[in-house]
């Protein structure tokens, strides 16, 4: 019996497997019928970059005749280029803007930004008002929070980021009032600053710190608004500051387009967008309409 | 003139042209992509606006070119002894069976990548800095790290400088009854001075050329620098940090504090060989 059902599976998946070939057109994944082939371009966001890469191998390996190259070069980028139609795809870590509104978003995961601190910090958390008190330099010393007497060294992210972006939106700041005493890049630029100076306080995406402490970096992510920041209430959305990850194209993508990004944004690729410490986002939305 | 001579003619003047070409090609690239900003800013404003927050329309670069020189600058500053004297000890001072392990070492320490450097300054020398106060990101930690990486091009072009030193000279003055330090003093290094000189120079463009240790280093605040512990942002720190995240317009920016640095080097580079003269005198 239960070699039977074996086989019976065995016989599924290489008649699945036929139909993704195209042999079969009616069986499978391919929806409008026919093989899938051609190539795909990706550029935008260095934080959907990784998490696409994966979902990319995954779908060639499903489509043999599909070829996707993945860039980064950030979230400005990668919407110039899909608006400029040099890219079929591009990446976004954060929502579109009011003058982006040619073009369309596809959200495939939402990241959520934390604010960190040393780990031999006392402060258990931050009002609001503290935070923006600290980023614009009235609050200077540890001790004015609950902490001990040691100076405040605020670092912030650089002009543009999408991590900055969603942070001065949550705080309802304008980046020139902000006074930071270091300026750093990406996260993990972010996560050692932190960790290399005890009395700093900075924001980076949550997965990346939570990886970061799994991996015995001294710092800790702070809770925000009562709620602790953690993958899962990104997910459940209670945690306040957080982000969408967007696929962004031009109001028409090619099929194959329209294909990947249906399949980004389908249950097969949840495993993966876990494993980059993202939340995988709940809704599917129809894409070709 | 003989056959081989014409082809070694042709294929050199050919390959000359190719490497000056690609200067002024990137030089054009530079002054097309920064021409929008220029043609609506003007050239004046980025020299008097408050401060450098291009999204709101504000482009000061006079911090970041004050940062880009301090850095520089203090990396020469702490090359040029070590580099130099590096280079005498190995000549004249070290143990035969420790001269090739060392120059081996500082050949390797010009291979190891800059994100390298950056990083090692990150974790193990930020910290110990951040002991002053603040976060050890600042001006000395970028500038001791800039220092060690040119430290190699110092030290290899004088080593090359002092072995192109006459053998007879320095036996001349051997004979003449002088002490070792003063053959190096009085002869070897007046001697090798336009090759020690011209390690100096490359050092230097390297180092303003240098951007991802920096970055990761110097904190990247764009102010005028208080003190050698304050914080600041270079030229190069400000593209890398930006440009992939700029728009159109912020973008065109950007090109200009490209623009700006290829002006200061090359202001630098003139400046220096106008001093020096020409140097093939032998035509």
């Amino acid at each position: 019996m239960k070699s039977i059902h074996a086989l019976l599976v065995v016989s599924t998946l290489a008649l699945s497997l036929t139909g993704c070939t195209g042999n079969s057109a009616k069986e499978g994944d391919s929806k409008d019928g026919g093989e899938l082939t051609g190539k795909l371009t990706l550029t935008g966001s260095s934080t959907v970059a990784p998490l696409a890469t994966e979902i990319a191998k995954r779908f060639e390996e499903l489509h043999p005749g599909v070829r996707i190259d993945v860039q980064t070069g950030g979230s400005g980028k990668g919407i110039a280029d899909a608006r400029m139609g040099v890219v079929d795809i591009g990446m976004a870590s954060r929502s579109l803007k009011p003058d982006e509104a040619d073009l369309t978003a596809h959200q495939i995961a939402a990241d959520g930004v934390g604010m960190i601190v040393h780990n031999s910090n006392m402060v258990k958390e931050l009002t609001r008002d503290q935070v923006i008190a600290i980023y614009t330099d009235k609050i200077n010393n540890w001790k004015e929070v609950g902490g001990e007497d040691r100076e405040i060294t605020v670092v912030h992210k650089a002009e543009g980021r999408a991590t900055l972006e969603v942070f001065l939106t949550h705080f309802g700041m304008e980046n020139p009032t902000i006074k930071a005493d270091v300026i750093v890049g990406d996260n993990e630029h972010g996560v050692k600053t932190v960790a290399g100076a005890e009395g700093s306080i900075g924001y980076v995406s949550i997965g990346t710190a939570e990886a970061d402490i799994g991996a015995g970096v001294p710092i800790r992510l702070l809770p925000l608004g009562g709620v602790e920041a953690t993958s899962a209430n990104v997910g459940s959305g209670e945690f306040p500051m957080s982000r969408p990850l967007n696929l962004v194209t031009k109001s028409a993508p090619s099929p194959l387009a329209t294909e990947f990004i249906r399949f980004c944004q389908s249950s097969h690729v949840h495993d993966l967008v876990r494993s980059q410490y993202f939340v995988p986002v709940a809704r599917e939305t129809d894409v070709a309409k | 003139m003989s056959r081989s001579d014409l082809t070694l003619k042709f294929v050199s003047r050919a390959m000359a042209i190719i490497s000056a070409a690609i200067v002024l090609l990137i030089l054009g690239f530079l002054v097309r992509e920064s021409e929008p900003a220029l043609r609506e800013l003007g050239l004046a404003r980025f020299f008097t606006d408050a401060s450098w927050h291009p999204l709101s329309g504000k482009f000061n670069f006079t911090p970041m070119i004050a940062a880009t020189l301090l850095t520089s600058l203090g990396a020469i500053m702490i090359a040029t002894p070590l580099g130099i004297a590096s280079a005498v000890f190995a000549h004249f001072y070290a143990p035969p069976l420790l001269v090739n392990w060392h120059r081996r070492l500082i050949e390797l320490l010009a291979g190891i990548p800059s994100v390298v450097f950056g990083l090692w300054g990150l974790v193990v020398l930020a910290p110990l800095v951040a002991r002053m106060g603040g976060s050890g990101q600042n001006l000395l930690t970028a500038t001791i790290v800039l220092g060690l990486m040119v430290l190699p091009t110092v030290a290899l072009l004088s080593d090359a400088a002092i072995a192109s030193v006459p053998r007879e000279w320095i036996q001349g003055a051997a004979a003449l009854g002088l002490q070792r330090w003063a053959i190096v003093v009085k002869v070897v290094l007046p001697g090798a001075r336009r090759g020690i000189g011209s390690g100096v120079m490359l050092a230097l463009t390297r180092a303003l050329g240098e951007t991802m240790a920096v970055l990761m280093l110097a904190g990247n605040i764009v102010e005028m620098p208080k003190s050698l512990l304050s914080p600041a942002r270079t030229l190069n720190a400000n593209i890398a940090l930006e440009l992939g995240y700029a728009s159109a317009s912020h973008r065109s920016v950007l090109f200009v504090s490209g623009l700006m640095l290829m002006l200061v080097v090359s202001v630098i580079v003139v400046g220096v060989s106008r001093r020096k003269g020409p140097s093939d005198a032998w035509r």
